[in-house]
């Protein structure tokens, strides 16, 4: 394929991963709740489909391993902050510490195994296209279920009731209280829905992007995911093309050094670092922006009390 | 069984609940171990006794306590204020760069100056990176959060470009590292024979500063008041971007004095691994130490417990050193669930008393 | 008092008890609400009115007590349940969504499955049945906050309730408005709907209510027919003593202290008020009262005043003459002119910490900060015990965080530390916003007696009754303008009504005052 054909079908290889996490830090933002365990769940997740791969090997159980240990985290997680009325920036890293910590040690038996080689998937006729065809229609099928995701979920939010319900619960929990609405079990639904797809976009990195198991793999993709809700001002389409601009700037650097820039190599992996900062930077600068936008009870704790 | 509100915080459980977060890590812990299938008792004795079962061990948990400390210091003043920096690893290899290179440039001749020199220009590294978030969050009000934590793989980045790169030991056998520091670099030690130096004063001192700074003075009280009522800072007139500034350059500071004093204490070089997350760890150790300076000492020597414990634990019973992280993520997980009772107490209610 | 043929209540509530760990907000409480019936439920702050209200509603479940619904024995054990039984709640504050339109306002509030669009139909057609003009796709907070009320009341319709529960729903109304408000509600209570009617104003509740049932401490006061007794024996009812009255003194003026001129700031967002024009001028030794609904600029204005917001050009305000626009809230103070704001919580007051150090917020005069921002403790204790004493506030000494206090002490502490501080101009928001009665009373006199003392005194209330009480002269302020200002003593509620639409002319000289 050309360079520039590549490096696209990389973009939507890498901004897949970002865009199904996004989503699940979507919704759990919509009801209200910042998670910044993200990183963390990631990570558990990544592992927990990379083994089940392993030994299953089939890609498709080794998903729902992933999004089973990310469900399972955000429970944990939102019974926390729901319930307990723990802090939720600290319960939030401490979920992404635990998860390092635990991902490293329960991954140190995966650290030499490999994936066999999978069929290419390609969608018929349209990957024969010249140039960009193989770029955009010769990918995983998570690509497109991540695509078809981000239409669903802004039919969801924006035209179906309940949608509207998670929404009113993200602007004033005291409000939907009082109307009677069960804010926690909502509040925690949409949590535990965060972290399942927060856990698919992990093991979707394990087992087709890289597809391998190390240590702290995700590399603050869960991070950059945080940001990306920001950055899409909390709406699903801009959360996708936020992905795939992330998605890009990641490969980027890979096909910079591969066109032999003459940039050390850590200098180049600092790129999506730091192109994550002066985006939030650009973004966030009108504050009124960001307010008119933003969940108003985002990161808010609620307690039901009189 | 529900929770119901305390009409006032609860003083006794605050200081309760590090305990019986620490108790219930050690219940998860022997389940794991037994899981695993490891003697119990034995990896409980690597955690919390092996750490000091002797003077020279003693010593080792005050050396790692060290950047535990002061990391956690500048930590629990920014949590106060309610700023969520949670970059100080980014800022400790920043004062572990700047300190380090100052150290390049001494010479066997150089006089104990230099030591001086090597911590300050530490605390202006940690200070510099620290600056960004503030700068961001003060000029395009950027999440400090997410700009603090970014700054840290951007940190380990450029550590570990300067080590692979232009700071290589030319006669390092091309390790990445830098070459070995000039003696005359090294932190004063306390006690020979050991690796305890004088950075472990340093943090005690700052320990005191601190919580002069934050009870004492009218400064610490502005950034007090901030934390706990915005709106009432405002309405006092006390500024939040002071604030903000203040205790990002003073956590930033400390962070980078605890990055130099790794750096020209128990390393005498840079590698990659400057740190083994000590800037993380020091979030636990600020929330287990009640953001208190003096909780801080006792929670620093805790955590310290359980960096040297995982050590042990790959050395000894053959786990992986990750042991660690899971522990420190049990304690905090442990620690906030044990917090509600400060604000709220159990009411263990069987049926809701609804008379007829 | 229009009859359904049948002579079972309503609603008939017998020995409600509840109690929080504080507190008990009800004990033995009885109720009973025929069909049809506007029933007033008449309580100072505190007294356990709104805590009922929820028991009723199944926001709160009592801890004791029966509640019956047309004779039958139920138990309501959440809105959705109310709802389903006809009963309904406009609430006084919590219960819209800002950024939502009308419409999918109220379609949160109807437990059926209806389209958006039939929902959108049927806020038209109700609006239209009471003579209202709501449009269903504007986002609420372009409304105003009688507009909002307006959606509460029709999403409450919607349901066809058989009980129709309002929490005091006039504070947010203009006396026009509370006209129009009421000619709805006997049109609801024709139709045969109940109608709790909660208030603390006793004039609307004659006006309005068929019987009246009174708590005072979480208890049974009495049941009365408000139509026959007077205010002053509704008011002994309530507070269970003779009602304080004010002593009104003619002001003895001096030179202009603080001005207005000129003002004019945007609004800093979409939810925001632009002030517009504003002109004003407080003597010393006057109390000059702003009037409105609230959500007309005040907060905007008081932020300017006060210095937490900025933005005014310097000359805009000024102190004895002095230019002070561009000064922050310290310096203002150290020249003499210091502010109560509204919240009195995590505000005026940090909630967690004690009244020594909440002292300390305003007052770093008097030696309680020295050299180099060393805090004196002894020096601020010192000052919160003398607050304390001097303003007989109720609090478990120095020590005591602010949140421990009831809203009357802890205003009393608020105010009393401000004027212990000797201001030469004094702004008040709100002052006597949910404290109960006596506590009001000794705030009134507290600020008249700093009045007579020199002080300029501007206040800032949604009471209309408290402004006709201590101030000597009044603006309105409606959509961030003020109006020209009236003497109190020649002001009418019809007048401060009209004006409180916005519904002045410019040209007319009023008052020079």
């Amino acid at each position: 394929m050309e360079p520039i054909a590549l490096l696209l079908a990389a973009t939507l290889n890498a901004g897949t991963a970002l865009a199904i996490a996004g989503l699940g830090l979507l919704i759990n933002e919509k009801c209200g709740i910042v998670n910044l365990g993200a990183e963390g769940i990631m990570l558990i997740a990544a592992i927990a489909g990379f083994a089940t791969v392993v030994h299953t090997d089939n890609d498709w159980v080794g998903f729902a391993a992933g999004m089973g240990a990310g469900a399972l985290l955000a429970l944990v997680f939102g019974w926390l902050v729901i319930w307990l009325n723990t802090n939720q920036y600290a319960t939030g890293l401490a979920l992404s510490m635990f998860g390092a910590g635990f991902s490293a040690f329960v991954g140190i038996r995966y650290v030499q195994e490999k994936l066999p080689a999978r069929e290419q998937f390609a969608i018929p006729w349209l990957a024969d296209i010249p140039l960009a065809g193989a770029a955009l229609f010769k990918q995983h099928p998570m690509v497109y279920i991540a695509i078809a995701l981000t239409f669903a979920m802004a039919w969801f939010l924006y035209r179906s009731r309940t949608g509207l319900v998670l929404r009113s619960i993200g602007e004033s929990p005291e409000s939907a209280h009082a109307l009677g609405y069960r804010v926690r079990w909502i509040r925690l639904a949409c949590v535990v829905a965060g972290g399942a797809l927060c856990g698919l976009a992990g093991a979707y990195i394990s087992v087709i992007y890289t597809p391998l198991w190390v240590e702290g793999m995700t590399a603050g993709k869960g991070w950059i995911t945080l940001a990306l809700t920001t950055f899409a001002t909390w709406r699903p389409g801009r959360v996708l093309l936020g992905a795939y601009l992330f998605g890009g700037v990641t490969m980027l650097q890979f096909h910079l050094q591969g066109m032999g820039v003459q940039v050390a190599s850590q200098l180049l992996t600092m790129l999506p670092y730091v192109a994550t900062i002066v985006v939030l930077a650009l973004i966030s600068r009108n504050p009124t922006w960001i307010r008119v936008n933003m969940p108003a009870s985002l990161g808010k704790p609620f307690y039901p009390g009189a | 069984m529900r929770l119901e509100a305390r009409p006032q915080p609860s003083v006794a459980m605050s200081i309760a609940s590090p305990v019986i977060a620490v108790a219930i890590t050690v219940v998860l812990g022997t389940l794991l171990f037994a899981l695993l299938g490891k003697d119990p008792v034995r990896g409980l004795m690597v955690f919390f006794y092996e750490p000091i079962r002797s003077g020279y061990a003693l010593s080792e948990l005050a050396v790692k306590a060290t950047p535990l400390i002061l990391c956690a210091l500048g930590l629990a003043v920014c949590y106060r204020s309610n700023i969520w920096n949670i970059g100080a690893e980014g800022q400790l290899l920043l004062g572990a760069i700047a300190g380090g290179g100052v150290a390049l440039l001494a010479t066997t001749a150089t006089g104990g100056w230099i030591v001086v020199a090597i911590l300050a220009a530490g605390a202006v590294g940690g200070m510099a990176w620290a600056g960004i978030t503030a700068l961001l969050r003060d000029r395009f009000n950027a999440n400090e959060i997410l700009v603090s934590l970014m700054l840290v793989y951007v940190a380990e980045m450029f550590l570990s470009y300067l080590v692979y790169g232009p700071w290589k030991d030319p006669k390092g056998f091309n390790f990445p590292q830098t070459q070995m520091f000039p003696a005359s670099t090294q932190v004063p030690l306390l006690v020979t024979g050991t690796r305890l130096h004088l950075g472990f004063l340093i943090a005690l001192a700052a320990v005191a500063a601190v919580w002069i700074f934050m009870f004492r003075t009218m400064a610490g009280f502005q950034l007090l008041v901030g934390g706990l009522a915005p709106l009432a800072a405002r309405y006092a007139g006390f500024s939040s971007r002071k604030a903000l500034w203040t205790t990002l350059l003073l956590s930033g500071g400390v962070a980078g004095i605890a990055g130099a004093l790794e750096a020209a204490g128990p390393l005498g070089q840079l590698t990659p691994h400057v740190s083994p997350g000590y800037g993380f760890t020091a979030i636990i150790v600020a929330f287990v130490g009640r953001l208190h300076p003096c909780g801080i000492v006792l929670a620093a020597l805790l955590l310290s417990m359980f960096i040297i414990g995982g050590e042990f634990a790959q050395s000894r019973l053959g786990l992986p050193r990750s042991l660690t992280g899971v522990f420190q993520g049990l304690l905090l997980f442990s620690l906030l669930a044990c917090d509600t009772l400060i604000h709220f107490r159990i009411i263990w209610a069987r049926r809701l008393a609804w008379n007829r | 008092m229009p009859v359904e043929p049948s002579v079972i209540s309503r609603l008939a509530l017998r020995g409600i008890r509840k109690a929080y760990p504080a507190v008990v907000a009800n004990d033995a409480v009885d109720l009973t609400v025929m069909p049809g019936e506007i029933h007033a439920v008449l309580g100072e702050n505190g007294a356990g009115k709104s805590t009922l209200m929820k028991i009723i509603y199944g926001v709160v479940m009592p801890d004791a007590g029966e509640i019956r619904w047309n004779g039958n024995v139920v138990k309501v054990r959440s809105p959705h349940e109310a709802r389903a039984m006809g009963i309904a709640m406009v609430f006084q504050h919590f219960s819209l969504f800002d950024t939502l339109t009308v419409a999918e306002n109220v379609w949160l509030g109807l437990d059926r499955s209806l389209s958006l669009i039939e929902v959108s139909a049927r806020i038209r057609a109700k609006a239209a049945e009471y003579g209202q003009d709501i449009d269903p796709l504007r986002p609420v907070h372009t409304l105003s906050v009688g507009g909002r009320q307006r959606v509460e009341i029709v999403r409450a319709l919607l349901t066809d309730p058989r009980l129709l529960i309002l929490d005091e729903p006039t504070s947010v109304l203009t006396p026009q408005a509370v006209e129009k408000l009421f000619v709805t509600l006997r049109q609801l209570a024709q139709t045969g709907c109940s109608i709790l009617y909660i208030s603390h104003k006793l004039d609307e509740i004659r006006a309005l209510c068929h019987r009246c049932t009174v708590l005072r401490g979480g208890k049974l006061a009495g049941v009365v027919d408000p139509t026959v007794e007077s205010t002053a024996s509704l008011s002994r009812l309530m507070i269970g003593a003779e009602p304080h009255r004010i002593e009104h003194r003619t002001a003895n003026q001096g030179p202009v202290a603080l001005a207005v001129k000129t003002l004019s700031v945007a609004r800093l967002d979409q939810f925001g008020v632009a002030l517009d024009d504003i002109n004003l001028h407080v003597h010393a030794g006057e109390v000059v009262g702003i009037a409105g609904v609230s959500g007309n600029g005040q907060q905007e204005l008081l932020a300017i005043l006060s210095g937490e917001d900025p933005r005014a050009l310097p000359q805009a305000v000024q102190l004895f003459g002095s230019p002070i626009g561009n000064l922050g809230p310290r310096a203002r103070r150290a020249r003499g002119l210091y502010f109560v704001p509204e919240e009195r919580l995590g505000r005026g007051a940090v909630p967690t910490l004690g009244l020594a150090h909440n002292m300390l917020l305003t007052r770093q005069d008097g030696g309680a900060v020295r050299a180099a921002g060393w805090i004196d403790l002894r020096r601020i204790r010192e000052m919160a015990d003398h607050v304390i004493a001097r303003f007989n506030v109720k609090a478990g000494g120095h020590h005591a965080a602010a949140r421990s206090l009831s809203g009357g002490n802890l205003q009393k502490f608020i105010v009393g530390r401000e004027i212990d501080a000797d201001p030469k101009v004094f702004i008040v928001a709100q002052p006597t916003w949910g404290v109960d009665v006596g506590a009001a009373a000794q705030i009134r006199n507290e600020l008249l007696r700093l009045r007579d003392m020199g002080c300029a005194l501007l206040i800032v209330s949604e009471e209309l009754d408290e402004l006709f009480e201590i101030t000597d002269r009044l603006h309105v302020i409606a959509q961030g303008r003020l109006s020209p200002s009236m003497r109190t003593s020649k002001a009418t509620t019809q007048q401060v009504g009209e004006w409180m639409s916005g519904l002045w002319s410019t040209e007319e000289p009023i008052h020079a005052a």
